[in-house]
């Protein structure tokens, strides 16, 4: 099967779905095309509550505050005019959402803004209740489905990009409901994957954020920066099992109502790490993960392996109003927070590294673009709350323009990609093996979460390098299966053959960064290190990750 | 306090040709018939396809399937002891064991 547009957008989360409506209003044609179902499987649906843009309508804001802030949390690492470009454009992407309908919720007539750690200022807009990322997902599939330009394809599995005298012009795919090749002609192609939280045991994303367009553009021949920034994102749930609810949800319960963290002593402890919260939540993501996890180390962990958190100080009316009917799904949980504290412990939740791009959304490659968390180094080090979405809609309506300014001006669709035959031979393989895939799945995951996780170590980190390249050469060179519909292990291989490169990616570069730094915590090396002032940018060559360091991108002029 | 349930899962790619596969997968109770799938999975039969993408919140749904005879997601469907028959959902069109075609008709790459 075969196709071609103008502009190949793949991945449908806000970032992808922002990309696809914005080139379609330029009059390019666009195929949108999803691992799973349309505005259903990214990182975006999962969004619980908040969104960082200065509005400025709870109190006076400008984007060079939210830009400060930014650059702060990102510890000397952000790449400057991709922060400049999300601060700035930000209230726009946030206001056409309104537009379209999202409904922000609304405090006193206005937009309402929290506050959130490492905010000068309340600034994150939400949709009640824990309702922000399915809102912002619906609000914008249905402005897709007005636009007559755009098609759309869901179960499409991208198993290569396709070049043509070094211009990416399409991509191959596997489409998972009938298990055929397809050929994807394009003249544009944003990677809009998200990130790459499936590579650990715990996580806060869906099953399909594998890390699949690091691994695209690698291959291709693009440039990654700073890979070894995995955001922890503290306070995910542990304990006890609780279903039909994304981990995460601790987040917002801490924005409305505070609550306190607590070893097992029943004592508060995060002042002991440079913190003290009072019953507030100011803890950054970084220092919050670092604080726990060295508690649990110390003998002081909850009885799962993390910390307890509590709002017993929170009375049953005060639970009630800030969180409504999500109360109700607790108690059919069997959790009262008024009578218990649940138990939280670090989970990975974000990517600050990925493909390396220019405020015009350009990779390295013609014809190749980058939209949302699959765009590296705007968060430099550690990235602020509320900063994903904003991201997700601002990288993702310039990754838009730019890959329909990019159509236009290219000519002639190419019949013949240089490594068509191979990509596409790839996907009709089929070798005897009998690998378990899934197995393998959840073999590197816990690989990850436990050498390359929050607390690293030299010793740790080339033990995982050895079980990567283990089970890199377990998977072999051709899929396993039947290749008929939705054949689960040649699928899982073709997940595997990217988050084994993309997990080396990030191990490879973890151990060369000799300091500590945001998420990126070294034990061996626990202090920052001025020489670290720098991004490290990650090329593969002759099957070989070469790694070089670079200064961050400076801005060229900012306002104050 | 690990429990045992035992499911029955529809496997097969045609309609008509299917068969049923019985597995014995241990739980803590509280959990999900989607973590059972994935126990077996990893433990017992990675071949065994299964649609989902957000594994725990609900939000995705995707995991869709019949569970005794009713539409559940897996991902909120809690194990018990004893059998629980897993199917795929009768009114959509199969594509294998508990995978069905759950797209909308204008979000496929082919419009059958």
């Amino acid at each position: 099967m075969r196709a071609e547009t103008d502009v190949l957008v793949i991945g449908s989360g806000a970032a992808g779905m922002y990309a696809a409506i914005e080139a379609a209003s330029e009059g390019a044609s666009v195929l949108l095309a999803e691992r799973s179902l349309i505005g259903r499987g990214g990182a975006t649906v999962m969004a619980q509550m908040t969104v960082a843009v200065a509005l400025g309508t709870e109190t006076p804001d400008h984007w060079s505050h939210h830009y400060r802030d930014t650059l702060a949390a990102g510890r000397g690492l952000c790449n400057e005019p991709l922060a400049q470009l999300l601060c700035e454009d930000g209230p726009e992407c946030i206001r056409a959402m309104d537009d379209w309908g999202v409904g922000w919720a609304r405090k006193d007539g206005h937009i309402a803004q929290a506050m959130a750690p490492g905010h000068d200022r309340p600034r994150c807009v939400y949709v009640d209740f824990l309702n922000t990322g399915p809102a912002v997902s619906k609000t914008l599939r249905t402005v897709l489905n007005k636009n007559a330009g755009i098609r759309k394809a869901g179960d499409l599995c991208i198993v290569e990009l396709l070049l043509t005298d070094g211009e990416v012009t399409g991509a191959v795919a596997l489409h998972l409901g009938s298990g055929a090749p397809v050929i994807l002609s394009a003249k544009s192609t944003v990677l809009a994957t998200g990130g790459l939280t499936r590579l650990y045991r715990r996580n806060s994303a869906s099953a399909n954020m594998g890390g699949d367009g690091y691994a695209l553009a690698l291959r291709a021949g693009a440039s990654l920066v700073d890979m070894e920034f995995v955001q922890f994102f503290p306070i995910g749930h542990l304990a006890p099992r609780l279903i039909g609810m994304d981990p995460i949800m601790w987040d917002p319960f801490r924005y409305k109502l505070g609550g306190r963290l607590l070893n097992n002593r029943m004592e508060e402890f995060t002042q002991h790490y440079g913190v003290a919260e009072d019953g507030k939540y100011v803890i950054t993501r970084d220092v919050g993960s670092y604080a726990i996890l060295k508690e649990v180390e110390a003998g002081r962990g909850s009885p799962h392996g993390g910390a307890y958190l509590s709002f017993q100080h929170c009375s049953a009316t005060a639970l009630r109003e800030a969180f409504g009917p999500v109360i109700d799904r607790l108690a059919a949980n069997g959790i009262d927070l008024t009578k218990m504290p649940i138990e939280v412990a670090p989970i990975a939740h974000y990517h600050m590294g990925g493909i390396a791009a220019d405020p015009q959304m350009r990779t390295d490659l013609p014809g190749l673009f980058a939209a949302g968390e699959a765009v590296g180094g705007a968060n430099g080090a550690n990235r602020l709350s509320g900063n994903a979405i904003t991201e997700a809609l601002v990288f993702g309506r310039r990754a838009g323009h730019s890959a329909a300014h990019h159509a236009k001006r290219t000519h002639a669709m190419p019949d013949r990609a240089d490594n068509g035959q191979a990509a596409l031979g790839l996907t009709v393989a089929s070798s005897s093996s009998d690998i378990n895939t899934a197995e393998m799945v959840q073999t590197l995951q816990a690989t990850m979460q436990d050498r390359v996780g929050a607390l690293r170590s030299q010793v740790g980190l080339v033990h995982a390098l050895d079980t990567i390249a283990r089970l890199t050469s377990e998977l072999g060179d051709a899929p396993p299966g039947d290749g008929k519909r939705f054949d689960m292990r040649r699928i899982d291989w073709f997940d595997l053959r990217n988050m084994l490169l993309v997990a080396r990616a990030v191990t490879e570069a973890a151990l060369a960064r000799t300091e500590t730094r945001g998420a990126h915590q070294r034990e061996d090396f626990p202090q920052p290190s001025p020489d670290w002032a720098l991004n490290q940018i990650l090329r593969l060559q002759d099957g070989r990750i070469v790694m070089s360091a670079a200064a961050p991108q400076a801005s060229v002029a900012v306002a104050s | 306090m690990t429990e045992h349930a035992t499911l029955k899962v529809w496997r097969g790619l045609d309609v008509n040709a299917g068969r049923w596969e019985i597995y014995e997968v241990p739980f803590e109770p509280g959990q999900s018939v989607l973590d059972g799938l994935r126990w077996i999975r990893i433990h017992r039969d990675p071949s065994l396809a299964i649609r989902f993408s957000c594994i725990n919140a609900n939000a995705c749904k995707e995991c869709m399937i019949e569970l005794d005879g009713k539409t559940v997601y897996a991902c909120t469907a809690r194990l018990q002891s004893g059998e629980m028959t897993l199917a795929p959902l009768s009114n959509k069109k199969l594509l294998r064991d508990l995978v069905t075609e759950i797209a909308p008709p204008a979000e496929r790459f082919v419009r059958s």
